[in-house]
C-alpha cells in the first residue's frame, strides 16, 4: 500500500513538474541565446540551423517562419523600460535610433500575432516612411488616438507587441548588449 | 519523512525527463506548423505569392506587412530544384527552410551581388553526386545544401512604403522554381 501511494506521489509530482515546464516554455516564449536590450529581446539563432530544442518547438506550436539569420534579425517587446505591459489605452512613446540595419520596420500585434485594425490602416512603419530629427534619431507615438509626427495606431486592444526588425544589419549570434547596439528608448506617457 | 523526499525528488527527475521529452516530439506532432499553413496555397516545386496578412485573416502569425512574399515548397526527390529571382530596388531576401520550419540558409540582394539571385539546391547525396567537370562550373553558382529533401524556399522583397507594393509584388512574381532540367530523374 505504501508502495501504490508512493509511486502515485511520485508520478503526480513527475506530471505537474513536466508538463507544466513545458507549458510554460512554450508560452512564455523560452529559447537559449536571448539578446535583450532594454524593453527588447531577439533570439538571433532561432534564425539558424543550430535554433535548440525550445525554438524549434516554439517554431511548430505557433505556426510562424523565423526570420533567417542571413535577412535579419527580430527583436520585439511587450512591455516599456520599467516592465510596464503596453496598453493599447495609453501612449507609448518610442525615441532614439536602432542599430545599423539597411532598412528596418516596425509592427503592432496583439498577443496571438495578428495585426491589429485601425481607422486608417497603419499597422507599422518602414525606416523609409519615418519622418526623424536632424541628427537621425526619431520619435514614433503608439497610441489610440490620432497624433502628429510617426503616429502608430493601437486600435485601442488591451495588449499588444512592438517587433522591430533589422534586415541586412551586423547584429547577430555574436552580438553583447552594449552602447554598438542602441535600440529605441520605450516610456509610457499618459492613460486615460 | 525522508522517503517522501526521496520520491518527491524522483518525482521531480522524472519530470525533468518528461518535459525533455515533450519538447522534443512536439515539432514531430505539431499539425499547424508553418509548412502545414502553406501546404494548401503551395502546389511542389511552384512560386506561389503569399497572400499579404490583414487584421482579419493571416496564414501565419508575425508576418511582416511591409514586405510582399512568396514561396516555393519545394521536394527535392525528383532530383535538384533550380531557382531564381530578379533583385528588387529596394530589398529582396530569400530564405531556405527545413521541412520543420527551420531557416537553414538565407540570402539577400547585396549578399548575392548581382541583379538574379540565382541558386541550386539539392540534399547532400544529390550533391555528392554531380559529375566532376559540373562541379567545376558549379563554383560561380551558388548551391545550396538541403538538409531535408522537403521544405520551404521563401521570397521576400521589401515595399519602403505602401506605394511601393506593386513593384515588390512584381519583382516576387517574377520568381522561378523548377526542377533542374538535364538532371537524373531515376534518382
Amino acid at each position: 500500500m505504501r508502495l501504490l501511494f508512493g509511486s502515485l506521489f511520485a508520478f503526480a509530482i513527475a506530471t505537474i513538474v513536466g508538463l507544466g515546464a513545458t507549458y510554460l516554455a512554450l508560452t512564455r516564449g523560452a529559447a537559449f541565446g536571448a539578446l535583450r536590450i532594454g524593453a527588447w529581446t531577439a533570439w538571433p539563432k532561432t534564425g539558424t540551423s543550430e535554433a535548440d530544442p525550445y525554438a524549434r518547438a516554439n517554431i511548430a506550436r505557433s505556426g510562424q517562419l523565423p526570420i533567417g539569420l542571413g535577412d535579419g534579425v527580430s527583436f520585439s517587446a511587450q512591455t516599456d523600460d520599467n516592465g510596464r505591459f503596453f496598453d493599447g489605452r495609453c501612449d507609448v512613446i518610442l525615441t532614439g535610433n536602432t542599430p545599423t540595419a539597411r532598412f528596418w520596420t516596425l509592427t503592432l500585434y496583439d498577443t496571438a500575432g495578428h495585426l491589429v485594425a485601425n481607422s486608417v490602416n497603419r499597422y507599422g512603419f518602414s525606416s523609409q516612411e519615418i519622418v526623424r530629427w536632424a541628427d537621425g534619431s526619431f520619435e514614433i507615438v503608439v497610441a489610440p488616438r490620432a497624433s502628429a509626427g510617426n503616429w502608430l495606431p493601437t486600435g485601442g486592444v488591451e495588449r499588444y507587441l512592438l517587433t522591430l526588425r533589422l534586415y541586412d544589419t551586423a547584429v547577430g549570434v555574436s552580438t553583447r548588449a552594449g552602447k554598438e547596439v542602441p535600440m529605441p528608448l520605450v516610456k509610457t506617457m499618459g492613460c486615460p | 519523512m525522508i522517503r517522501w523526499l526521496l520520491l518527491l525528488f524522483l518525482g521531480v527527475l522524472l519530470g525533468a525527463i518528461v518535459h525533455l521529452i515533450t519538447i522534443m516530439i512536439l515539432p514531430r506532432t505539431a499539425t499547424q506548423d508553418a509548412y502545414l499553413r502553406l501546404s494548401p496555397i503551395a502546389p511542389i516545386n511552384t512560386v506561389v505569392p503569399v497572400p499579404p496578412p490583414t487584421p482579419d485573416r493571416a496564414l501565419m502569425p508575425f508576418m511582416d506587412p511591409a514586405f510582399a512574399g512568396a514561396v516555393c515548397r519545394y521536394d527535392l526527390a525528383q532530383g535538384p530544384v533550380k531557382f531564381s529571382v530578379p533583385v528588387s530596388l529596394a530589398y529582396t531576401s530569400v530564405s531556405f527552410y527545413t521541412r520543420n520550419d527551420i531557416a537553414f540558409y538565407a540570402i539577400n540582394d547585396r549578399a548575392a551581388g548581382r541583379r538574379n539571385i540565382e541558386l541550386d539546391l539539392m540534399t547532400t547525396a544529390q550533391r555528392a553526386d554531380l559529375p566532376d567537370e559540373e562541379d567545376v562550373t558549379a563554383a560561380d553558382r551558388l548551391i545550396v545544401e538541403s538538409p531535408t529533401t522537403t521544405g520551404l524556399i521563401v521570397i521576400r522583397a521589401l515595399a519602403p512604403e505602401p506605394g511601393l507594393m506593386p513593384m515588390a509584388r512584381a519583382t516576387i512574381a517574377a520568381a522561378q522554381c523548377r526542377l533542374r532540367s538535364g538532371s537524373n530523374a531515376s534518382r
